[in-house]
């Protein structure tokens, strides 16, 4: 009982004062220092043009017109966020689904099928797993290369462009590993298509 | 082949880390002089004096074990309060209303007992004042907690024919000011400059290039054009009551701050709902490289931190060698099937799984710029540590990738484990270990000195199977409820699985999921809780009552008679030890979820 009695008093002071200072020092350390050293990063790297702001480059979007590069598939959500006035916000979602059932097969046959009809150019040759896959966000920001360079032959083809140019789009808008060595390379998707409609340049 | 040179260099930077910060984690702990002590000395000494704490005052095993207890207890409370009054209180610009008592309770147990597990999900339930002074402060203080108590645990080693076990303030607050603090805010703004957000901004709004056609229930309708008077048709049909979305919700907030502490304390619950698979959370490599050492890197470092701290090195290598072989031999299962994928996902060839400009193999719920590589290294590492964190969602796991998470937490947390309580928990194995071994060459069992008697057995005992108690009772009781059914994502063996993980999850105070489960209900919610409180606290109390007793011994001295706990032998003896409970507690529960699930996927 006497323990009891003596720890409490010297708990709850300790527990005030690493409120202070873990939860309020700290956070408003790192805040204040990332505000002054990194400005743009802390704000969430958004991509602005004229004004406006076009997105996150760490957020990805949903693309489904021929002429634009598409991301991966995700479980899209317009219920849970609104703006002010009340207007629906998206948001992504992970699809959180086992890749061994029958269903899932069934939905990748699916979604094999529709990729390859929008795809006509491309024949049999096999689909980029990226395109058939949902995300662990259901945000992907990012394709494969080999996911970007699939949809070439329709992005020319929808805009009349030269395959060329758009592959030069792709390029200028992929990253290759850290270092040369850790993660994978990547093409963001809403740089290549902010590209693609001239509102972003280089 | 460049995946191969990742998980190697990725095990490589651990170990190159880990070692230094070991040493210094022993100065810390005994008080000893560091770099960093003209600046932090005075602030430590301020906080004695601010709690009148009398520096030399060691407490006994029990006061050790109430003044960890009645900390705990504050901060339950406090969290639990911050939690449902956040609607009325300020730092709260989402105007976002107060937490339901049942997830408020969930919530609270989850970072009390350093597990972390999200039934919430953060940036469409909490508020940055909940996510800052509430999660963050516990996420500091339930690291430094498991850490202390370790250090009890090594002084019932060092110590020779005495009570006391040091002091709980004391290593608290050495923990905080000289280890946590400063390594955080190293890692937070390495974060912020890679990327991750930190700010104080209420969620901002972006254009959407692409605007999204919305039926009236709010459904996403597939193959839908807007035409230039807003009308909305699929298929030549036009849609009635469609609506447009035109921008995206960009959450804002501390995250940066949140997620070195959530990294470095084997903490593991983030600002984001999906964790660091979001983008503003862990927006590329570089700021995933950081991440993912952080998981292990106090893990890793206080194995060497016990061998220092018992002037006894080799002791500490052969603990970590043997958490370290089971690390590897669980990342190399996970990777070579999560290469593999799936015969559902490969489509008899229609799918492109070579890892030539991608990464192949199972993508589903890997984000691209992690690919396999880092993914699974994450899920290894996260689940080894009872850290809880995800860049990838397990549940997309393949079958056998997505055991070896599950298998990782349900022995017991003890592969690295959580900060200082991943290690007590190991310890406690080799004190089972060098017991059977004793029974089987008829020797007296001691470790380091100090004679194995049945007192510090029952406790050992108690300490290794609180895992397994609460993991099989908490899916057992959750299993025969009839309403779970309705959380479960996918069906059949897949289901149970996510269940079996979600309760796993709970009793190795890991936090992480197979997040398709819903676990917010009134049950799920509460029985979780419990889970994670049991398994939390029931092995401290072990482990403190062990320390107690092995302190009050003599030390013997090593003679010819004396078994090696340092040797090759020792290592496998280890391993086999935790993979025997863990595989007798599992198997069967196993066999009705993964086991099943690879067997009918591969047929």
């Amino acid at each position: 009982m006497n323990t009891w009695k003596n720890a409490l008093p010297k708990a709850l002071c300790m527990f005030v004062i690493f409120t202070l200072v873990c939860g309020v020092l700290y956070t408003g350390v790192v805040t204040g220092l990332a505000q002054l050293i990194f400005p743009h990063q802390a704000g969430g790297s958004i991509i602005e043009a004229d004004g406006v702001s076009y997105g996150s480059e760490h957020m990805g979007q949903r693309f489904t017109r021929p002429e634009y590069l598409w991301g991966r598939p995700a479980k899209y959500d317009v219920t849970t966020f609104t703006d002010e006035n009340g207007n629906a916000l998206l948001y992504g979602a992970p699809s959180n689904l086992s890749p061994a059932s029958d269903e899932y097969e069934a939905l990748i046959g699916e979604r094999v099928a529709a990729m390859r009809a929008a795809n006509p150019d491309m024949g049999d040759a096999p689909v980029p797993v990226d395109l058939v896959t949902g995300s662990g966000s259901g945000l992907d920001p990012d394709v494969s290369p080999a996911a970007a360079k699939y949809q070439v032959k329709r992005i020319a083809k929808a805009r009349g462009m030269a395959e060329d140019d758009v592959i030069k789009i792709i390029d200028a808008c992929t990253d290759g590993r850290f270092l040369g060595v850790f993660g994978d390379e990547t093409v963001n998707v809403l740089r290549v298509n902010l590209m693609l409609d001239g509102i972003l340049k280089e | 082949m460049s995946a191969a040179v990742q998980y190697v260099l990725y095990i490589a930077i651990l170990i190159a880390l880990a070692m230094p910060l070991g040493r210094y984690i022993k100065k810390v702990m005994f008080g000893e002089r560091t770099i960093l002590s003209h600046v932090l000395c005075p602030v430590e000494n301020g906080i004695y004096r601010l709690m009148r704490v009398d520096v030399q005052k060691e407490m006994n095993w029990k006061e050790y074990a109430v003044s960890v207890g009645v900390f705990s207890a504050v901060g339950f409370v406090f969290l639990f309060a911050i939690q449902l009054l956040q609607g009325v209180l300020p730092g709260n610009p989402q105007g976002l209303p107060g937490v339901g008592w049942d997830l408020a309770f969930n919530t609270t147990a989850s970072f009390v007992t350093n597990t972390n597990w999200q039934a919430y999900s953060g940036e469409s339930t909490l508020s940055y004042l909940t996510q800052a002074v509430g999660l963050t402060v516990q996420n500091f203080v339930s690291a430094a907690t498991g850490i202390a108590v370790l250090f009890a645990f090594i002084r019932g080693f060092t110590k020779v024919k005495e009570t006391g076990l040091g002091n709980f303030w004391v290593d608290m607050t050495r923990t905080v000011v000289h280890l946590l603090l400063p390594l955080n805010l190293v890692v937070a703004l390495a974060l912020v400059g890679g990327g991750v957000i930190q700010n104080m901004d209420a969620a901002k709004t972006v254009k959407l290039l692409e605007p999204v056609a919305v039926s009236s229930e709010g459904e996403i309708l597939d193959g839908a054009v807007i035409g230039e008077d807003g009308v909305v048709t699929v298929e030549g049909t036009v849609i009635d009551g469609a609506r447009i979305v035109t921008e995206q919700f960009v959450p804002m907030g501390q995250a940066a701050s949140q997620v070195a502490i959530k990294q470095t304390g084997t903490n593991g619950g983030g600002p984001m709902g999906v964790n660091s698979a979001h983008g503003l959370e862990n927006p590329n490599a570089f700021t995933n490289l950081i991440e993912m050492i952080s998981i292990l890197l106090i893990p890793a470092a206080l194995c060497f931190t016990f061998g220092a701290a018992v002037k006894n090195k080799k002791q500490g290598n052969a603990v970590f060698i043997a958490m370290l072989i089971c690390l590897v031999l669980a990342l190399g299962v996970i990777a070579v099937n999560e290469q593999a994928a799936t015969p559902q996902l490969a489509q008899n060839g229609a799918v492109d799984l070579t890892a030539s400009a991608q990464a192949g193999g199972n993508m589903e719920g890997k984000e691209t710029r992690f690919g396999i590589a880092s993914s699974s290294t994450w899920a290894a590492f996260t689940t080894a540590a009872s850290n809880g964190s995800v860049n990838s969602m397990h549940d997309s796991y393949t079958p056998l990738g997505g055991m070896v998470t599950m298998l990782l937490m349900q022995l017991g947390e003890v592969i690295f484990g959580g900060v200082g309580c991943g290690l007590y928990g190991m310890l406690a194995f080799a004190i089972l270990t060098v017991f059977i071994a004793g029974l089987m060459v008829g020797r007296t069992p001691e470790f380091l000195g100090k004679k194995i008697e049945p007192y510090e057995m029952k406790w050992s005992v108690l300490v290794c199977l609180a895992t397994p108690i609460a993991i099989l009772v908490g899916s057992g009781v959750a299993a025969a409820v009839p309403q779970v059914m309705d959380s479960l994502n996918n069906g059949g063996a897949h289901g149970f699985s996510e269940m079996l993980y979600a309760y796993s999850s709970a009793g190795g105070n890991n936090g992480s999921a197979f997040a398709g489960f819903n676990a917010n209900t009134v049950f799920i919610n509460v029985s979780i809780g419990l889970c994670m409180l049991f398994a939390r606290f029931v092995p401290i109390v072990g482990t403190l009552a062990i320390a107690g007793g092995l302190a009050g011994k003599k030390r013997l001295a090593v003679t010819a008679g004396t078994l090696s706990t340092t040797n090759a032998m020792f290592i496998f003896l280890l391993i086999f030890i935790v993979l025997l409970i863990g595989a007798l507690s599992f198997f069967p529960a196993l066999a009705l979820g993964p086991i099943a699930e690879y067997f009918a996927c591969m047929a």
